[in-house]
């Protein structure tokens, strides 16, 4: 590890923690309908939109009519994402002419889960599949509102906690309206400009065909990127314009702006810890699970950087110079790009993969086996470290409710978090949320990994699903194990070495990506509502104290050991074992 | 008089810092050679699949071990490898679920055993029963119903629950309490409530039959003990939740694990898939079998312990709801003080001889038999060096305390004695035509400042002075209610004595709260308020008026010697009628809790180790380079199975006695009580298996078993 780049995490964690409390309490302010200093500029914009869908402002709903408001909107903004990829050819935008035959059913179903999941898998490249129109009313507008949407059902979430005896939750409509209009908007639309002044395009052309140098042709595509880029970070959406994502010239031209695309990903989950604490009455609980995120960040961070720098041992006994100079980054560069290096792709890489993003600025199926089990387990774990928009906050609780719930008793109380007693309701809840998870991608890899498919067939057409993978042994295995993951915690990153535009895992991604979704919102929109009605138990020096490094130490333990407990006979026979055969001298 | 904890009793307890007093009253050794053999005989019996169901995580181990059997069957028939490993496996994992019911088994036979003691007490003896008509006729106890009266005499066992509606008598109650002293049982007030299956010693009571036959309280209390009632409480059925849920995920990860690790033998082109017994094996060792286990023993365990404090908690929620507490209200008189005041000084008017008030003083209370009217007889001897006198020499009317006028006294010799509250006694003295002199209000109110009660003294229309009556708080009390403010739990003195008088008590006993002139329906709405604020309350009582306030509470101890309306009122009934140890339920309560979430976390921190012992024994075959995981240098593959196995089975029954007992608790904060157990039980948990599997390991391969 260098000192540049080490200075660049820290500096990095450390505008982060800047961050957090004015964004945190802008938001709270926010969801909670207080002015705000864009109140005046845009609460006419919010009022309008109520107008216009009819929108109560002040009405409330229950848990149920919450959740069902979510799935609801998530279906509806489904079948128009699907119709759109499909009717692309007879709509405007399109100078490449793509039609139907680019996108097929199982492709467009596959991406419209994608996208209004929040996830943003891409089983398709951008510029060869989708029209201009495509990216900017399907899957940009996916972009925004599936992020409102997650933030919308964290803040429900934390209503749990901070109402008392209340039947309701808020409301959805107007949770993602707020959102909306006074977070996401204008950040993009500041972000989109930033970005747009460091050289990420914004036109509507058609592709350029050039002469190389070489003498043959390339064919440079482009597009609205710059507006799309923005809310590709800020909504840790992931789903590049570009099939090369973040590590494309055109949407992440230099270091600064690879900088400030990472910032975009936790600016919004780390600020609503922050949000949390504010509404929860008690801001050190906010600080509480934010310390317990940066713990687990830093220390993927720094595992991952050291496994990338460190490089490949066969490279270095063979003679070759592998340690940083003034004239090479040392380490491992394959899959990188130079204008990054080792440092800020190894960040990126944790980053993404720790809040649900996705994005890319290199390929992860290039890391070095421990280097790219980083992002791996950052998924498996629920995607809480800062997390998904949203999905970051509630995946957290859900760990602080089983945190409290195993040790918790060990004060000798009944658990209780944030005053209220966690029981049965929860804790089947919290149980239901996380089976879910690990079943969508133990049993989707399980049966990838054996079943049998006719070469040639509709379903598969390499063959078995095993044949997808372009890799021997056990990185094959992990690239298989990434998809599923990737889907199931809703982060879209791609691992890559695998074909995964087929029906076969097209429709099993795409299911990994709903339960994913819905079998872990849906309980704790649940949890939330049981919880609302409770009332809060005072507060003693009997009570388990939720807001020191105790409780920190014990949230960051049960995240891992949940996730270690539950994959580590998979990641044995994946990045574990591929790691060991490397040290003894065998790739893949 | 009942049972209780004598004050020198509870100074005697060597560590001042140990709720839970080290000698309980009935106790039995934990490993009682009878308890053994019964519980012994009862696991094979709960090898019943069915009776199983309702343990998920044991239930699946059963459901492995069946499979594990039924393959190593087919292979003796059909030939195959390794069967002695598989024989070894098979026995380990029925092992695992026989200790499993072992530990349940253990928990309930020790209320079994106490049930059966109670059930031989229950003879069906004849009653004497009164009839309309006044006269006697004996009747099968089993024969009456609620309503009838009965007449107990001495040596006769009361037939059936009752009231006392006439006489008097020392009763043994020693087959409810365990306690040998008799009590004395009499009409009307607080200690008119009798049990049936006591047995009176003396004298002769009339009682009116409250319960119907199988109904009765020892019907229950043999019920509760037996745990034939017992029910799961809400934590642990939510527990419960908790570790079904772990063991599917953990069934996920293993069943998965089958089709990825053949993908991984064709790629690897090497080793073999692993066999269901290995498996299996796997599956055993992950899911929580510990807690899986225990879980229901720690429950069981946790109500035997209050019953041998002998308190009979009506349910396990209420144990349960005791650890979780915020604030007890306490009695003054029994729990925070000695019940009765003592006499220390006579405070003397202006103009009066000390010894006319030290004689007025002692004349009026010498047929007061209260120990405040004895007290002073004492102190006058003391002070005065004045004797008893025979007053039948004199011509003596006694006047006894009513609640009415507020005095007592005697007219003796046409001089008419009274004491009695200040009020009441310068009422009395106007009456007579006297004049009260201001100093009585002044002595009065001094000695209420200091937290003492005044009684003042008259002499027909001539106030004398005042006896000063001085409550005294019990020794260590002062230290349990800093313990309990140590574990979080406001503790709260409920009093009938005036706001003066409580302030100074409650700053004596230490307590964080004080209710002066306390009438049911104050302590009612405290109750209800603390629990608006979001507080679990506990309290004692024992009169009809407490009923509500006990029905109120969330944690409600009755007194055994309180009324029927009480006892039925409360979640709780002191057999013992000692107020003070509602403080002791609620350290079990927090004991219960804590044990329950040790074992839990234990049983989840040991799966680390597991994984290090069977993931590279399973494919070391396929990737060699695996036997870098295999950090305790397990000997072969299957003797790293089968270590993990066996040490997954002997944990259980190496931890039944710490289910049983409970996890050591110290009134400490929540944080200090967390870091300290999360050490122990967290780390421990991680720690604890590499040595124990190493172990195992190097047996198993010294005995050649693997």
């Amino acid at each position: 590890m260098t000192t540049s780049g080490i200075l660049q995490i820290v500096i990095y964690f450390l505008v982060i923690l800047g961050v957090t409390k004015p964004m945190g309490s802008f938001m709270a302010k926010v969801y909670q309908g207080e002015r705000t200093f864009l109140h005046k500029p845009l609460r006419w914009l919010e009022a309008l939109l109520y107008k216009l869908t009819g929108v109560k402002e002040t009405a409330e709903q229950r848990w149920t009519e919450y959740a069902g408001s979510v799935v609801a909107f998530s279906l509806a903004s489904f079948l128009f994402t699907y119709v759109i990829q499909r009717a692309q050819a007879w709509l405007p935008f399109n100078p490449q002419r793509f039609g139907a035959n680019n996108v097929s059913p199982d492709l467009a179903f596959n991406t419209a889960v994608s996208f209004v999941t929040n996830t943003n898998w891409q089983a398709y490249g951008g510029e060869t599949t989708m029209s201009y129109f495509v990216q900017m009313a399907a899957l940009a507008v996916q972009n925004f509102v599936s992020s409102a949407a997650g933030v919308a059902i964290a803040i429900a979430v934390v209503r749990g906690f901070s109402r008392q005896q209340s039947k309701t939750i808020g409301n959805f409509w107007v949770d993602l309206t707020r959102g909306i209009v006074y977070i996401f908007l204008p950040l993009c639309i500041v972000g989109a400009l930033f970005l747009a002044s460091q050289g990420v395009i914004q036109n509507f052309n058609e592709y350029t065909k050039v002469q190389t140098v070489e003498g043959g042709t390339q064919v440079i595509a482009q597009g609205p990127i710059a507006s799309q880029e923005a809310i590709k970070m800020i909504g840790t959406n992931g789903g590049g314009f570009l099939n090369a994502n973040s590590a494309h010239p055109f949407e992440n031209p230099t270091p600064l702006t690879n900088f400030v695309e990472m910032l975009m990903i936790f600016l919004i989950p780390g600020g609503l810890t922050f949000t949390f604490g504010r509404m929860v009455g008690s801001p050190r609980q906010g600080w509480a699970l934010f310390a317990a995120m940066s713990v687990l960040f830093l220390a993927g961070v720094f595992i991952a950087y050291a496994a990338e720098q460190s490089g490949n041992p066969i490279l270095a006994k063979s003679g070759l110079e592998s340690a940083p100079t003034e004239l090479q980054a040392g380490g491992n560069m394959e899959g990188k790009e130079t204008r990054f290096g080792i440092a800020a792709t190894a960040l990126f890489a944790t980053i993404t993969t720790g809040a649900s993003c996705g994005a890319v600025n290199g390929m992860h199926d290039s890391f070095t086996p421990i280097g790219g089990m980083v992002p791996l387990f950052n998924i498996m774990t629920g995607e809480v470290i800062f997390g998904g928009v949203g999905a970051g906050l509630y995946g957290m609780l859900l760990f602080a409710i089983m945190a409290v719930f195993i040790a918790g008793l060990m004060v000798g109380r009944t658990p209780e978090y944030i005053g209220k007693k966690i029981e049965q309701k929860e804790v089947k809840m919290a149980m239901l949320a996380v089976i879910a998870t690990a079943a969508a991608i133990l049993v989707f890899t399980g049966i990838s990994s054996v079943v049998p498919f006719e070469k040639g067939g509709y379903w598969n057409a390499p063959g078995p699903a095993a044949a997808n993978i372009n890799n021997d042994g056990p990185h094959g295995f992990s690239e298989m194990l990434y998809a599923y993951t990737s889907g199931a915690g809703n982060n879209g990153s791609a691992f890559g070495g695998i074909n995964v535009n087929t029906p076969w895992y097209n429709l099993t991604i795409g299911l990994a990506m709903l339960v994913g979704r819905f079998l872990f919102l849906l309980p704790l929109v649940a949890a939330a509502g049981s919880l609302a009605a409770k009332k809060r138990v005072a507060t003693t020096s009997g009570t388990f104290p939720t807001d020191g490094p105790l409780f920190v130490g014990l949230l960051v333990g049960t995240v891992l050991i949940i996730g270690a407990l539950t994959f580590f006979p998979a990641l044995s026979l994946g990045p574990i074992v591929e790691h060991f055969l490397m040290q003894g001298g065998k790739v893949f | 008089m009942p049972a209780t904890l004598s004050p020198h009793k509870m100074e005697r307890t060597p560590d001042p810092t140990s709720l839970l007093p080290k000698k309980l009253t009935h106790s039995r050794p934990l490993f009682d050679p009878e308890i053994l053999a019964r519980a012994t005989a009862e696991s094979f019996k709960k090898l019943n699949p069915l009776a199983l169901m309702k343990n998920p995580v044991i239930f699946v181990v059963e459901a492995g071990a069946a499979l594990t059997t039924i393959l190593l069957i087919r292979d003796l028939f059909a030939g195959g490898e390794s069967i002695g490993f598989q024989i070894q496996i098979a026995l380990w994992l029925w092992f695992t679920v026989l200790f499993a019911n072992f530990a349940e088994a253990m928990a309930e036979a020790r209320g079994k055993a106490q049930a059966d003691t109670l059930r031989k007490t229950k003879s069906d003896s004849a009653a004497k029963k009164l009839l309309a008509n006044g006269r006697m006729e004996s009747t099968p106890s089993s024969k009456l119903r609620a309503g009838d009266f009965v007449m107990c005499e001495a040596g006769d066992t009361i037939p059936g629950d009752g009231e006392v509606m006439d006489g008097i008598a020392t009763v043994d109650e020693s087959v409810i309490t365990g306690e040998s002293a008799p009590v004395i049982r009499e009409s009307g007030g607080d200690r008119s409530a009798v049990t049936g299956g006591t047995r009176v010693l003396s004298d002769w009571i009339k009682v009116k039959i409250t319960s119907n036959p199988g109904e009765t309280f020892l019907d229950r209390m043999i019920a509760l003990v037996e745990g034939a009632e017992r029910q799961k409480t809400p934590n642990e059925i939510a527990l419960n939740i908790l570790i079904a849920g772990l063991t599917l995920i953990f069934l996920l990860a293993v069943v998965t694990l089958l089709p990825i690790s053949s993908f991984s033998v064709s790629a690897a082109g090497a080793g073999t898939v692993p066999t269901i017994a290995v498996l299996v094996s796997l599956l055993v060792c992950l899911i929580p079998t510990t807690i899986g286990g225990l879980l229901s023993a720690i429950g069981i365990a946790g109500m035997d312990r209050v019953m041998q404090h002998n308190v009979l908690a009506m349910s396990g929620k209420a144990v349960e709801a005791s650890g979780d507490v915020n604030t007890l209200l306490l009695d003054k008189t029994g729990t925070i003080t000695l019940g009765n005041r003592q006499a220390v000084e006579f405070l003397t008017l202006p103009g009066v001889e000390e010894h006319d008030l030290v004689d007025a003083a002692q004349l009026s209370s010498l047929a007061d038999e209260t120990p405040e009217g004895r007290s002073v007889v004492v102190l006058a001897k003391e002070t005065d060096g004045l004797r008893g006198r025979d007053v039948a020499e004199h011509e003596a009317t006694f006047i006894p305390f009513s609640a009415y006028t507020r005095m007592s006294g005697v007219d003796i010799d046409r001089r008419r004695l009274r004491k009695g509250a200040t009020e009441a006694i310068s009422n009395f003295v106007r009456e007579e035509g006297g004049q009260v002199p201001k100093e009585l209000m002044g002595f009065a109110d001094r000695i209420a400042r200091n937290g003492g009660t005044p009684l003042a003294v008259a002499d027909g229309a001539r106030a004398l002075g005042v006896i000063h009556l001085k409550d005294v708080v019990k020794g260590g009390m002062k230290e349990r209610i800093a313990q309990l403010r140590a574990m979080g739990i406001r503790s709260v003195m409920i009093t009938g004595d005036n706001p003066l008088t409580a302030a100074a008590i409650a700053a004596e006993a230490g307590v964080d709260d004080f209710l002066a002139q306390a009438t049911p329906k104050d302590k009612l709405d405290y109750i209800k308020r603390e629990q608006g604020e979001g507080r679990l309350v506990a309290m004692t009582g024992d009169g009809t008026n407490d009923a509500p306030a006990l029905a109120q509470a969330d944690v409600g101890l009755a007194m055994n010697t309180g009324t029927m309306a009480a006892k039925e009122a409360g979640n709780m009934v002191d057999l013992d009628s000692n107020p003070t140890k509602l403080i002791e339920v609620v350290a079990i309560g927090k004991q219960l809790l804590i044990t329950r979430g040790a074992l839990t976390t234990f049983s989840i921190a040991n799966d680390v180790a597991k994984y290090f012992a069977i993931i590279p024994a399973m494919f070391m075959a396929t990737y060699p380079a695996l036997g870098q995981l295999n950090i305790m240098g397990l000997h072969t593959p299957q003797s790293a199975v089968l270590s993990a196995v066996i040490f997954n089975a002997l944990i259980i029954i190496a931890l039944v006695p710490l289910a049983l007992r409970g996890v050591k608790y110290r009134p400490v904060g929540a944080a200090a009580l967390l870091r300290r157990n999360l050490l122990i039980y967290g780390l421990g948990g991680v720690v604890a298996p590499f040595p124990g599997i190493w172990i195992i390991d190097q047996l198993v391969v010294w005995l050649k078993l693997a």
